[in-house]
């Protein structure tokens, strides 16, 4: 697969030159590039799923380290896998369902493992995939008995090959497979790039007459938010922090105003003094939490900060692709992105005073421009993802129905 | 964090207030502390300590109730001949060199921008680099432009003398004008102003009959309005007789009683009614049409509104920028009202040459020397009257070039009560000279010493190895930071600045410059950065009596990050700028700068958007100047007074400021 791989190549490198930003695109290229390395993956005859998950997860580590920030990559590689694991699972219990049925569904690795035990086991191992990889967490049952089986994995698939009573069924069911993976990753890019309109349809419920609406940083999500409450005749006003030093503010007010809405830009420095006249803050996120903590672009903690001080409703739009299954340590360090000290100070402005630090060594001006800021949930009132308005104590339990609890460590 | 309560419990709090003489105690702990340096300096720079028996003693010692300022001013005050002026003057230079006597922190304020030698305006302007080109060739012009001007202002009078009355001397000529308006104010009124002027006026009523005297009002607005209508086009209004009287008449008006009895209990009484008269226009409410109509019809500055107005701010200013400077600094040389100096001064806030607050006060107060130097008083009239209805008209002048700030709005209060308490048998030339020198003492005391007290305090707060935040540009925090820094402390610097005037990075030279370490950033960032910063210093423009901290816009948002980081605030503030005035929000009272500069923005590959969107009214851009902060997020206030928490901010006003201005 030299194409794929190179694809693959070609786009780590925009990750990692940082040619490619933001969630939305990212998680749009990355799911396109997970379903050409699943459709172009050859697949074993047996234990299929785990060569498909092997091959995701590759590809998935190479692109996770081309861009850690990126948290969006991650989390499409991890919901790719988590729908190979469901198809798997789904293909195994209707291969259950006849039990006359079974010896001949031998591509499933449990088979292998639970040949020689009987029935009542295998069925047991079923219940135990089944519940591994439904929303709730694992219980200690599962746990107990799911890891020597996930861990047995691996080795079946050289044992797979040993059934010779190969039937025209079972290729059809390895053709399924795949086919029901990649209907189910089609049905991610659907839902990634729809989920603007699934999220703008709630604004309605949010947005009043004469609302004075503070946002900040360049999303596409607020933008069609906001338009869709303009489109159902609501008139409000929007306030919008123009987030130097790369003034994304500036392109969201001039799409705003492209479609009409009333908005005043104001400087980052003002959020404070504008919030108390504020009705709502509606951010978007670069991702969100497991905790239920934002990281958005950067200035949002302040707005938060004032936000909650005034009372404010801190509104938190987000897709599903943004919502990551990690807790976050120490995020505003660890999870943030330094960029280049040109976009606040012009080398030649400062060259001179310079050289007056040359001597001892080190450099006395540092100059400091992060990209993102982290939001603690307490400071977040509301989620709007595609699915509903969420608290943040409750992010934790939509992201176990996104990710199967196995893929959280890549 | 125990350095963070520290401060407050320390017993410099008590010279705040009330305090007795049988307070001994405290002396106790004065000499461990006074063992490091700075303490020591603070001993020595305490004006009170200016008693010749000299070394280490406390405040507290010295018989209270009263503070220093009164030694120096207020004491004097009641008894106002000139005599006190002059030993007020050597008292003044006396504790100038007492305090002088830390050099680090002299030579420091030398380069600083508000320094003694009164070329503060120029050297601001120059020294930061910050001064437009427009503008520099117009400062640059004025040394020489000053004479010509005068002589050229003349001229347009000269024909107006010939129809007025051949006798009015060629002094008083220059103050046509301001007279004018007094016949009208009080015809009769004010014949019984001082017995000293009454001979005059009455002869020269005697000479000109009711209807003569209409008839040189008539002539006189004709020729003002039409030397007006050459710059402008408001030729019209000529036309119109006495309905379109401006509407600083009230003033004069409402004060001629007040001099007829010229009891100085009434007077005293009658303080308080003027104080709040006295700058209506700070507080003027923009939305109002028909007040705006007023000042409108009567500014020399020509304001073209904006289109685009923010609906939240209607009550404040907005106007176009940009477009009046050009116009402004042509008309100078014909300009009859407004004193060059204080034109000049305006035209420098206008153009933004001038900013900082103390800088802007500084040159205000600079100019109104100048003027009140080059003032005589018109024939028939009180120097108090007509003096203050002058430094009125400049005073609006100066809002409509820029908004006050609060600052200013304290010093013209001061020069004012000032004017009113001079004493009436003082001649002119010695009035002048002790307005100046007032004035001086204004600028020495309240500002620079002020400064250089703060220095010293608030420098004991700086300890090895902290991590200080500074938000935009502040002189006395440069001030502390430097002295800090040659001191020996060890401890690094974190400007947090903000579009769209980035005046951090001016503090950034500075700093890198002396061999500070820095870390800059911007104001997005500062919750990224907070996180190692062990203490925020914070200027300020003014402090309102209910503890709200009203900065530079942003000035909040650092206070409000820092304290949920639970990093201590400490706002550096001289006492000067306190305001009796309550403030909660933003809003109210605010200023507009240039909404131009936001919508400029330095990218690179869409330069033009927010100029192609520049005609559409669903954009606008809003740029506020200042924001108010929340006394809770403010750890503790530097001032000259010491270190208080904000809740004192109150008492400071009440006990210190009566004393400086109304006695």
């Amino acid at each position: 697969m030299p194409d794929v791989q190179s694809t693959v190549l070609e786009f780590v490198n925009k990750l990692r030159k940082r040619k490619i930003e933001g969630s939305q695109s990212t998680a749009k290229c990355t799911v396109e590039i997970l379903r050409s390395v699943i459709s172009q993956q050859r697949v074993p005859h047996s234990n299929q799923a785990s060569a498909l998950i092997d091959a995701v997860k590759a590809v998935g580590e190479q692109l996770v380290a081309a861009n850690p920030v990126e948290l969006a990559v991650g989390n499409v590689v991890r919901r790719v896998l988590h729908i190979i694991r469901e198809e798997d699972l789904s293909l195994a219990t209707a291969a259950m369902a006849g039990l006359d049925l079974l010896d001949a569904s031998d591509d499933d690795g449990e088979d292998d493992n639970c040949r020689g035990v009987g029935y009542s086991a295998m069925s047991a191992a079923v219940a135990a995939a089944a519940a591994r990889s439904t929303l709730r967490p694992p219980s200690l049952q599962t746990l107990l008995e799911g890891t020597p089986e996930s861990a047995a994995v691996p080795y079946t698939s050289s044992s797979g090959a040993d059934s010779e009573s190969k039937t025209a069924d079972k290729s059809s069911i390895t053709r399924k497979l795949k086919h029901d993976v990649i209907e189910g990753v089609n049905h991610l890019i659907l839902e990634i790039s729809g989920c603007h309109e699934q999220i703008a349809e709630q604004a309605i419920e949010h947005i009043h007459q004469n609302e004075v609406i503070l946002t900040l940083g360049s999303s596409r999500t607020v933008l069609e938010f906001l338009c869709a409450a303009k489109e159902k005749k609501r008139s409000f006003r929007v306030f919008v922090a123009e987030g130097a030093p790369r003034y994304q503010g500036h392109l969201l007010a001039k799409e705003l105003v492209a479609r009409g809405l009333q908005t005043t830009v104001i400087t980052d420095s003002a959020v404070f003094a504008m919030i108390s006249r504020v009705n709502m803050v509606i951010i978007g996120a670069h991702a969100v939490m497991a905790n239920g903590g934002v990281i958005g672009p950067v200035g949002v903690n302040m707005a938060a900060l004032a936000a909650k001080k005034h009372a404010v409703p801190f509104v938190v739009l987000a897709g599903s692709h943004k919502l990551c299954p990690l807790y976050p340590h120490n995020p505003e360090v660890l999870l943030n992105e330094l960029r280049s000290p040109s976009e606040l100070l012009d080398f030649g402005e400062v060259s001179d005073c310079l050289d007056f630090g040359a001597g001892s060594g080190s450099p006395l001006l540092q100059v400091v421009n992060p990209t993102f800021d982290y939001v603690p949930p307490s400071l977040v009132s509301l989620f709007i993802t595609d699915t509903g308005g969420h608290n943040p104590s409750y992010m934790y339990r939509l992201i176990a129905d996104y990710y199967s609890a196995d893929d959280l460590v890549m | 964090m125990d350095p963070r309560r520290g401060p407050l419990a320390v017993p410099k709090v008590r010279r705040v207030g009330f305090f007795t003489s049988i307070e001994p105690s405290p002396e106790t702990p004065r000499p461990n502390r006074s063992l490091s340096g700075p303490a020591e300096a603070i001993t020595s720079s305490s004006p009170l300590s200016d008693s010749p028996s000299g070394q280490f003693i406390s405040p507290v010692q010295i018989p209270p109730s009263r503070h220093h300022s009164d030694n120096l001013a207020s004491r004097a005050a009641p008894v106002p001949v000139p005599g006190p002026s002059a030993f007020r003057r050597q008292l003044a230079n006396d504790r100038a060199l007492h305090v002088g006597s830390y050099n680090p922190v002299d030579s420091l304020l030398g380069t600083s921008p508000p320094s003694s030698n009164g070329e503060v305006s120029e050297d601001s302007g120059s020294l930061f680099g910050f001064q437009r080109s427009d503008s520099a060739k117009l400062s640059a012009s004025f040394p020489n432009g000053g004479f010509d001007m005068t002589m050229r202002v003349r001229a347009p009078q000269e024909s107006e003398a010939k129809v007025a009355i051949a006798s009015t001397s060629d002094g008083r000529k220059k103050n046509v004008e301001a007279s004018e308006r007094h016949y009208q104010a009080g015809e009769g009124e004010s014949v019984a102003a001082k017995p000293r002027k009454e001979k005059e006026t009455k002869s020269l009523k005697e000479k000109t009959s009711k209807a003569e005297r209409r008839a040189i009002q008539e002539a006189q607005r004709a020729a003002k309005a039409s030397a007006k209508g050459e710059g402008s086009k408001r030729a019209g209004e000529s036309s119109r007789p006495k309905p379109s009287k401006p509407a600083k008449q009230p003033q004069p008006k409402k004060e001629a009683p007040q001099v007829t009895s010229s009891v100085s209990e009434k007077r005293a009484v009658s303080v308080e009614k003027e104080r709040r008269m006295d700058v209506p226009q700070t507080q003027m409410q923009y939305d109002d049409k028909s007040r705006v109509d007023k000042a409108k019809r009567r500014s020399v500055v020509e304001q073209t509104e904006s289109k685009n107005k923010v609906e939240l701010f209607l009550h404040l200013p907005q106007y176009e920028r940009g477009n009046q400077l050009p116009n402004l600094s042509s008309n100078i040389f014909s300009l009859d009202t407004i004193h060059h100096a204080v034109y000049k001064v305006g035209l420098q806030h206008l153009a933004g040459d001038i900013s900082g607050d103390n800088a802007r006060c500084i040159a205000m107060l600079h100019a109104f020397q100048e003027a009140i130097n080059d003032y005589t008083t018109p024939p028939m009239k009180d120097l108090t009257m007509d003096l203050t209805a002058k430094i009125n008209g400049y005073v609006s002048f100066l809002i409509e070039c820029r908004p006050l700030s609060m600052s200013m709005g304290n010093a013209i209060r001061f020069l004012k009560n000032q004017i009113r308490k001079l004493p009436v048998d003082l001649s002119e030339p010695e009035a002048k000279a002790s307005l100046c020198s007032e004035i001086g003492r204004f600028i020495d005391e309240k500002i620079l010493l002020a400064d250089k007290v703060i220095v010293q305090h608030a420098v004991t707060k700086i300890r090895d190895g902290e991590v200080l935040l500074t938000y935009g540009f502040s002189c006395v925090v440069e001030m502390i930071l430097l002295y800090a820094h040659e001191i020996g402390r060890k401890f690094r610097v974190v400007i947090v600045d903000s579009r769209p005037n980035l005046e951090g990075q001016k503090l950034l030279r500075r700093l890198v410059t002396r061999g500070l370490d820095c870390t800059y950033t911007h104001i997005n960032a500062v919750s990224y950065i907070m996180g190692e910063v062990t203490r925020v210093f914070l200027g300020a423009s003014s402090i309102f009596s209910n503890g709200t901290l009203y900065s530079k816009v942003g000035t909040a948002c650092v206070a409000m990050v820092a304290n949920a980081f639970s990093v201590p605030v400490i706002v550096c503030c001289e006492a000067y700028k306190f305001h009796e005035r309550v403030l909660l929000d933003s809003i109210c009272s605010n200023e507009l700068g240039d909404p131009d500069a936001i919508a400029n923005v330095p990218l690179r590959n869409n330069k033009k958007h927010s100029k192609t969107m520049d005609n559409n009214k669903n954009l606008q851009f809003l740029n506020l100047m200042y924001d108010s902060t929340p006394a809770e997020y403010i750890s503790m206030i530097v001032t000259d007074y010491g270190m208080i928490p904000p809740t004192s901010i109150p008492v400071i006003v009440r006990e210190y400021r009566r004393e400086d201005l109304l006695l």
